[in-house]
Order: structure tokens, then sequence, then C-alpha cells
């Protein structure tokens, strides 16, 4: 597939692997964060943390959508599909979430709630469209990316003048997670917790493009460089990254030149702007409050706003006991420092939102790298 | 996040309804969120909406980058 | 069934084949019952135990050991690119009936019919199912119809259950896998699940991909005829070859590594799991083997099996190792290695 393949060359990404290692400097540690959950993804996938030098460590950041959903949200959608008239659409990814009850939407479908999934925002329009006497809902989740065609559905809702069409907003910001992070006491103040650098999202940043990933870079003075989507991007970004903190910069790179502006996608934002508007403070899962963090329905399109036409109440479901979610989000804490990791808390029963979705934190280092005593493998001979 | 790949468009036909051919596979996408795209463009899909156009040249630099940055390291190893 | 004694039973109307559909009357054990079993099971399977119209089949029973297997048989959409419930259902018993090593010798077949089902889908499905076993040969003896009302079922719902003999000498079972051993596969993965996904329209895909429905009889033949030793033979259906070997592992107390850029694949496959975010290990395969066997037998065996049409694209694609905690692991196409787990729950498309 063009322009997939090349950007997996395995033969390539030795010589950058190796190159990494001679680069690094061997008298420091190097920490580095990927924010995006489809990059803690892409790393466990093709095994990229046995590749590096021990000395480069690789903490995975919140940018899970999935993850960060809080439970008490989903709460309200299982509320909606055991309510009698109504069809929830939601994406595949939210289908099997389980709340603190043990309950989730899929389950609620085998109890018959009429629940679909859908691949696209446009889908769930179309059912809207096929069934005008059940009120259609859709769970809309995910960060920058995710939004746009949420907000291309709703506008198409009130031109068709759909009176059985909602959505429920979760969309999540990106550089408002990256600054509560870099904000908490652990990183600023304490210094416990040591983030050199980060991984910027890549298709969040078609969407946003490069420039507001500046405020950081000259704010925390850490760098960021923004990679593709594919291994030999995450691979060339951490020698950029490598780079850059060799040479004491701390500036804003773009890996991914070949689908990122400036910019960003301008018409995208103007969509985004036109139908969203800001909350002032959203509960993350595991990250408590982050305020101007989150998206709401503007009253224009009050008609199309779930929370609002349906009154849904605000549910707040606390984690596991031992759930280690928030640390670990933040980037403090390890799935391994986890007391119920791979014991109580695995893929097929998770009770944290870390081990919930494939690029969750947890779920990756279980699913991909748990035969290794350590995070890197002796058997990467890399010199 | 963000689960994306890029696509051929092949065919553009109203209502911002186009199909992409990836590998043989062909899909139902929409261009609502891009502009100026004609086929033989390439767009990065995600949740049936291309997101942006992909910079062929910029690839291209991208590839050449990453054969730049591995020249001089042996392939003798591994 | 009831008896039909020496003379056929008279029937007042003809089955309606283009426009009818099945009633709750079809299941009932009454005359429109015997009507549907004589002009449409017995017509298509077309063998001397049906014909008998008993409730059983009787049949001789040879010497050596006897193999029996079940599958029941659920998919969506009912017809598809390569195949249909019917040729599934032939092939899926048979094939887990040869990969212990046996001969398929008999079939029986019990329906769940669901009221309103077309009975010209029912035809086509019932002749698909005879083609299948006819091709083999392998008769379908005996047989059982219920119909279950309107939206208690999917359309229809097909239980195969097979018989076959295994020559001496043979000794193939999940168990045998041992440090050393060499891993094969008799051709492309994925290509079932992602053409059953191709013909349902929820996510408007457009491709040629078919199913590779397949009876893999004389194919397994040739294996043992190659590697009478053979230690294990397993077809990944359901959860794909990471399934099937993760449960291999287990049962033999092994582990195993792969090498991805050995595993055969079509362009199609990788296009729609890009696509969807899914993993092509995990994805069904229902005309395909996994064969491990001892390391002096892997070349000779992958020669054999790309000499057979069903085995063309057969390749070696990783060893069984020592590990006690029994992981299959992957060297990935890009050089770093990872775990390739069980599958929790089907995969489900992901945005992220």
């Amino acid at each position: 597939m063009k322009y997939i393949e090349p950007f997996r060359n395995g033969a390539v990404a030795w010589k950058i692997a190796r190159r990494i290692a001679t680069e690094a400097d061997p008298h420091r540690d190097y920490y580095l964060m990927e924010f995006c959950g489809g990059h803690t993804h892409a790393i466990s996938r093709y095994g990229i943390p046995g590749m590096l030098p021990g000395n480069i460590h690789m903490i995975h950041g919140p940018g899970c959508p999935v993850c960060v959903l809080p439970m008490g949200r989903l709460e309200n959608m299982i509320q909606l599909a055991q309510t009698p008239g109504f069809i929830v659409c939601s994406y595949g990814d939210m289908l099997r979430v389980p709340t603190a009850r043990g309950d989730s939407l899929l389950k609620q479908k085998a109890r018959g709630a009429d629940v679909r999934m859908i691949y696209s925002a446009a889908d769930a329009l179309q059912i809207a469209l096929r069934n005008p006497q059940q009120q259609v809902v859709f769970l809309a989740i995910g960060f920058e990316t995710t939004t746009p065609p949420t907000a291309v559905v709703i506008k198409q809702a009130q031109m068709l003048g759909l009176t059985n069409f909602t959505v429920f907003c979760n969309h999540v910001l990106t550089p408002s997670a990256i600054s509560h992070i870099l904000q908490s006491p652990e990183i600023r103040e304490l210094g416990l917790v040591r983030l050199d650098g980060f991984i910027g999202p890549a298709h969040v940043s078609t969407i946003i493009g490069s420039k507001p990933y500046t405020y950081f870079a000259e704010e925390f003075q850490k760098p960021v460089v923004i990679a593709g989507f594919e291994p030999l991007d995450v691979m060339q970004a951490i020698l950029m990254l490598i780079r850059q903190l060799n040479t004491g910069r701390a500036e804003v790179e773009n890996e991914f030149t070949r689908a990122v502006l400036p910019d960003g996608n301008i018409k995208a934002q103007r969509l985004v702007a036109e139908v969203f508007e800001l909350r002032r403070s959203f509960e993350w899962r595991g990250l408590g409050a982050v305020p101007y963090s989150a998206l709401r329905i503007k009253s224009r399109f009050a008609e199309f706003d779930a929370e609002r036409r349906f009154a849904l109440p605000v549910l707040s479901v606390p984690d596991h006991k031992a759930c280690e979610c928030g640390a670990i989000l933040r980037g403090v804490k390890h799935p391994r420092d986890c007391s119920i990791f791979g014991t109580a808390c695995t893929p097929d029963n998770p009770l944290g939102s870390c081990m919930v979705s494939s690029e969750g934190a947890c779920a990756a280092y279980y699913r991909y790298g748990r035969f290794r005593e350590h995070d890197h493998d002796d058997t990467a001979k890399v010199h | 996040m963000c689960l994306a790949i890029p696509a051929l468009v092949e065919q553009i036909n109203a209502d911002d309804d186009a199909v992409v051919n990836l590998g043989g596979v062909r899909k139902a996408i929409s261009l609502a969120l891009v502009e100026d795209i004609k086929p033989g463009d390439y767009v990065i899909v995600h949740a049936g909406y291309a997101l942006q156009k992909l910079d062929l040249a910029e690839a291209e630099h991208t590839l050449q980058l990453f054969a730049d940055m591995s020249a001089g390291i042996g392939d003798n190893e591994d | 069934m009831r008896q039909a004694g020496k003379r056929k039973p008279v029937y007042t109307r003809k089955l309606d084949f283009r426009h009818g559909r099945v009633e709750m009357a079809h299941g009932s054990g009454g005359r429109a019952m015997t009507q549907l079993i004589d002009q449409l099971f017995i017509a298509a399977f077309d063998n001397d135990y049906l014909r008998q119209m008993n409730d059983q089949a009787c049949f001789p029973v040879g010497s050596g050991r006897m193999v029996m297997s079940t599958d029941c048989h659920v998919v969506t959409p009912l017809f598809f690119p390569g195949g249909d419930i019917g040729s599934l259902s032939v092939h899926g018993t048979v094939n887990d009936i040869v990969m212990s090593g046996a001969r398929p010798l008999y079939l029986s077949a019990g329906f769940i019919l669901e009221e309103g089902l077309p009975l010209a889908d029912l035809k086509r499905i019932v002749e698909s199912m005879a083609a299948a076993a006819q091709a083999i040969p392998v008769p379908v003896i005996t047989g059982d119809t219920k119909v279950v009302e309107q939206g208690s079922g999917d359309g229809i719902f097909i239980t195969t259950t097979g018989i076959g003999v295994v020559p001496e000498g043979v000794h193939i079972s999940s168990e045998r896998a041992k440090p050393g051993d060499k891993i094969l596969v008799s051709g492309t993965i994925g290509d079932h699940g992602i053409a059953i996904l191709l013909a349902r329209e929820d996510f408007a895909f457009y491709g040629t991909l078919e199913s590779d429905t397949a009876a893999l009889h004389d194919l397994v033949a040739a294996i043992v005829q190659t590697a009478p030793d053979m230690h294990v033979l397993r077809d990944p259906t359901r959860g794909g070859i990471a399934t099937a070997l993760n449960e291999i592992a287990h049962q033999s107390g092994v582990g195993m590594l792969l090498h991805e850029h050995c595993i055969p694949m079509k362009e199609q496959v990788g296009a729609v799991c890009e696509f969807l975010g899914f993993d092509p290990l995990y994805m069904a395969n229902e005309g395909k083997l996994i064969a491990i066997c001892a390391p002096q037998d892997a070349n000779r065996l992958v020669d054999k099996m790309r000499a057979h049409p069903l085995g063309q694209n057969a390749a070696m694609i990783g060893e069984v190792i020592e590990d006690s905690h029994c992981f299959v692991q992957m060297e990935t196409r890009f050089g770093g290695r990872r775990v390739v787990d069980w599958l929790s729950g089907d995969q489900l498309p992901r945005i992220c």
C-alpha cells in the first residue's frame, strides 16, 4: 500500500535505531511521552521499545479518548439505551468499556437495548433518517481529529430539520491535556517525574496544525516533535527529540510534514468553532477536573444536544480503589506498578481506563510487552 | 487516538461524497472537511472522512530523510 | 420424520420454491414438513440413507479409531462472495474431522429455520451444501429440521456433525508441538473474515475478495503422506491463526516465535484491516490450515502444499520454542518483537 509500506521498512528502522543509540548520551536518561494513544499502539505493536537503548524511556500519555471518558458519562448513555424508543449509536471502541457495575453498552444490547455500532458519524445520521419514530443518540468521543465529523453531521441534521437526532458530546482537547500533565505538581514542583519531551499526535495535528504546541515548548521548555502514524515516523521523531535534548533546544518540530501544516486544516477548525464551544471544566477519568479541556454544543444547536434535551444528570463514579490509572495516565507510574495489573485487571476484565482500550497504556503493555522482564529487551542488540 | 490512513481518491461524486482506494479495496467517504481534492490525490481518512490531503512531495522528502538518517550505518549487522 | 413405507406420500400442493417462505408448519412434524424434507433435503442430498426416511442412519463401523466433530454455523450474510452458510457448514465440519488426520465418512445436518425465510434461499443453501458434500464425497446421511418464530433466528442456523476414521500410525494432536518444530500455514490469512465484512453493507466497502471456504481433506491426505509423523494440524477459523496458535501453545506447554514478514496475506485483507484497526492475525479462515511438524519435514511439506491447489501460498511462518509462559511472540516486519495475545471478545472497528 502506497505511502504506508515504505514507512514500515524494517531495514531502515534498525539503521535509525542504531543512529539513535549512537547519538543518545550514555550519561543521561531520556524520558519521552507519546501523547497519542495511536502512537502507544504503534509503539507496542511494532516492538519499538525493544529497538531503543536502555536509557530512552517511552512514557504513555493520556491521549486515549476511550480511556479518559469518565464512567459517569458512560452511565448516562447506558441509561438512555435502556429507555424505550431510543437508539444509541457508538463507535466500536466504546461498546465494551465496563462501568463500575460491570455493565457496558454491549451488555445492554444483549439485554435488548437498541445499541448500534457505527464506523462513521455519518452512519448515525443515516440511522436517524431511517428510524423517524425513534430517538437516535450518537455517543461522540475523541480528540480534535474526531470532532470535525461530529460538527458536520450536526449541521447536516439542522439542515434536514431532524427532530430525532442528538449528540452526547465528549470531545476533548489535546493542548489542555498536555498542559495539565506539565503543570501537575509531580512534574512542575516536586520534580518527581521526569518528562523531557513529547511526541506530538499525528492526526490531531493535521487538524490543529503545529502552532498550538509552541506554547508548551516555550512555557515548559520541553521539545515537541509531531510524528506521523507509522513506526518509522515514530523512530525518526525520537531521534529528533534526542538531538534537541542533546543541544538544549526546546522547539516544535514537524516530522509529519506530508500531512501537517503549521495552521492545520482551517476548514475543519471553522466547522468545529461554528458548532462547539469550550466547557469551563470537564472531568477526565484518572486526571480529575481539567479546565478548558472539552467541548460542548452551542445553544444554536441545542436541539441536537443530548445533554440539554434529555436533562442528563451529572453522575460521578469513582474508579476502583486499587486502580492506578490516574498516575499511569500522567506518566507517573508504569502499568507494572499497579497492584491489580494482569491479575484482577486484564483486557478481558478491565477495571480501569488504561486497560479498556487497546491503546491504553496497560492494555498495550499487557498485550504486547509483558513477556519482557524489563522495558528493554536484551535481544535488541543495539550498539 | 485517531486511527487514520492515506488512501487514493478515485472518484468524486456530488455532496462531498467520494470513493477512495486502498490496496484494491474501495470505500465511500466524505470530503466535507477538505477542499480542492481531485481524483488521483491521496487523502488521510479517519472514521469515513478525509482530514487532509497528503503532500506527496513531502512524503517523498520524508522517506529521503529516513534514507539519509540511516546512511553511513553498516548493512552487515542484524 | 414419519415412516414413509413403500408408497411415497401424496402432497396436495407443490412447494413454491420461487415465492414461498418457511412456515411454522414446516417444522411441526406433519405433512408439510415431510414434503419439505422429501422434495428439498432428500432430493438435494440424494443418497440411500436419507431415502429410507428413518429417524436414524445405520452404517457399518470398520476397525480403527473413529473421530467425530460438530460445528454450529451462524453467519450473516447467508450468502457471500466465495460461498454461503451451506458450503461453510460442510467444509467446517469436514475440516475439523480431517485435522486429526482422519478420512471423513459421514455427515449429519440439523437446521433451525426462521419462519419467513424464503424457500428460494433455503433451496440455494441446501443445494450448495449438497454440492460441497458431493465434491468430497461425504454423504449427509441424517438430519433434522425445526422452525422458530419470526424474529427468533438469523434466517437459518445449521449444525453439522461429522464422523471419520483415523489411519493406523497417525497421531495428530494439539499437545504434540515440541520446541524446534516448524509452524506452517497453507495460504493467505484472514480471507474469510474480511470477505464477510465486505459482504455486509454496514461499512460501505467494495472489494473483490472472496471467502476461502474449502474442504481440506485432500490437502491433509497429501500432508500426512509426506510427513506421517505430523505433530499438529489445526484449521484457524474464528479468532484466526493467533487464537489457534495460542490454544496449541497452551495445550502443548510451549512457546512460539512467528516472523511477520513470512505470513502470507492478500493486499485487500491488509487494506480493510488498516481502515478498521483490525489485526489480520485474528481474522477467520475457512479454507486454511496450520501444520506444526518436525524441522526435518518442514521444507518438503511446504513444497508439497504449494503443489496442491489449496496450498499454493503455503509458507513457513515460525517455530516452536521453550517458554514456560506459553507466549506466542512475533518478530514484527518492522524489526521489534511483540506478543500475539489471546483475543478478548470479537474485534470491533475502532477510531482510536
